[in-house]
């Protein structure tokens, strides 16, 4: 089963890190990406730009187009890894992992797939 | 990351908010930014024991306006205090909800004192550093290259200037709105560009001011998502701070756009500034039509 473990912070306090803060963290959570892709477990791993830089399409008989992210709330979607285990608990340890890595506040969401297509874009 | 580098960034990032709300309560600086500061030892206390409050802002906010309000009697200055029986209430929810609604204009307020028409642009800068940055008058004095107590002198004739000044209060309208906006923009822009051509010294950048007023308008961005000029303000410092590590060689010289080494830029800071560009241009575009077709 794939799992999706997404990433969930303030903006504004991951916003507040320094790049030496910001650098370890990743530092930090690319041992755990690493320990999963060794065991041929590790898909797509993606950080979101700020929210800042969303726009939303609102659907409805005529789409409409905002600024800004799809909702306001106190933590932020910041990225997500998708990751395969053989069932929750395996997903819940790769995510425990993660947050020890991380070592800040905010949570993971660990989502079961239902649809994925691997794609063929290249990695920025 | 250590929980006391996690406080830090909470506290740091919590700052514009609160600050901002304690100034509306108290219409004073002074004390607003006193207040803040005891919240901040009481959260380095208690944050480690009782684990991070899910909304450090309010809770700083609610301790503050407690430990202003102690103060306040304690001076014996009842009379100074707002009449208002919110700050007494034991209704947390309904304060949060108030500031909540309010936090935008007091973010804004804050940030529009510290770039009052009368204060000299030197002061202008070192008054938003310290104030909604929360930067030390060390750190400051440092980012100058002058003495502490030089920028004490200054950052306190600032303060006394803002003090007499009279900024209203009253949530603004939409056209002082927009003044004080502009206002803003102009003064994050002469933080970064204190950092990005530095004016004294030896050095030719100072990049925690540049990555300072990043942070300052990508805040300013975030309490006004549809302002096309704070896109593009923000979109210029991104784009231009992401060339920061090829601009120097080894030995501090400036390097010519042509001859920078363009592996060193930094690609998500380009790829978030041209994102940006994106979308205040069709703003733009949406403005223009919705006038042709008028």
């Amino acid at each position: 089963m794939l799992y999706a473990i997404l990433c969930y912070d303030s903006e504004d306090v991951v916003g507040a890190w320094t790049k030496e803060e910001d650098d370890a963290v990743i530092a930090r959570l690319r041992l755990v990406e690493d320990k999963l892709a060794s065991q041929g477990r590790l898909g797509p791993v993606a950080r979101l730009l700020p929210t800042t830089s969303a726009t939303t399409v609102r659907k409805g008989r005529e789409a409409m187009v905002l600024d800004g992210p799809f909702a306001e709330t106190k933590e932020q979607l910041l990225g997500f890894f998708i990751v395969e285990c053989a069932n929750l608990d395996e997903a819940l340890d790769a995510a425990r992992d993660f947050a020890r890595a991380s070592g800040s506040a905010g949570a993971y969401e660990v989502r079961p797939l239902g649809v994925f297509r691997p794609g063929a874009v290249r990695a920025v | 990351m250590t929980e006391l580098a996690w406080i830090g960034a909470a506290l740091t990032s919590a700052r514009p908010r609160a600050v901002g709300a304690l100034y509306r309560h108290f219409r004073n600086l002074d004390l607003a930014e006193e207040a803040f500061q005891d919240a901040s030892l009481r959260a380095l206390k208690n944050w480690p024991q009782n684990g991070p409050p899910r909304d450090p802002a309010s809770w700083l906010i609610f301790v503050g306006k407690n430990i202003a309000i102690d103060a306040l009697r304690r001076q014996g200055k009842q009379e100074a205090l707002p009449s208002d029986e919110r700050l007494e209430a034991p209704d947390t929810d309904l304060a949060e909800r108030l500031d909540a609604s309010n936090y935008r204009d007091d973010v804004l307020r804050l940030l529009f004192i510290c770039c009052h028409p009368d204060l000299p642009a030197s002061q202008q800068i070192a008054l938003a550093l310290r104030v909604v940055s929360g930067l030390s008058v060390k750190q400051i004095a440092r980012a100058f290259l002058i003495t502490d107590a030089a920028m004490e002198q200054r950052i306190t004739r600032a303060k006394s200037r803002v003090a007499a000044a009279d900024v209203p209060f009253e949530a603004p309208g939409p056209g002082e709105r927009e003044q004080r906006l502009t206002a803003v923009a102009a003064m994050i822009y002469l933080v970064f560009n204190e950092g990005y051509a530095a004016s004294g010294g030896d050095a030719h950048v100072r990049a925690p001011l540049c990555e300072e007023a990043i942070r300052l308008a990508r805040l300013l961005l975030r309490l006004f998502p549809t302002e096309p000029e704070i896109m593009g303000l923000t979109a210029l410092l991104l784009l231009q701070h992401a060339r920061m590590p090829a601009r120097l060689d080894a030995s501090g010289a400036i390097v010519l756009l042509e001859d920078q080494d363009r592996r060193l830029w930094n690609g998500p800071m380009i790829a978030e500034g041209l994102a940006l560009i994106d979308k205040a241009m069709r703003n733009r575009l949406q403005i223009a039509i919705a006038i042709h077709r008028l």
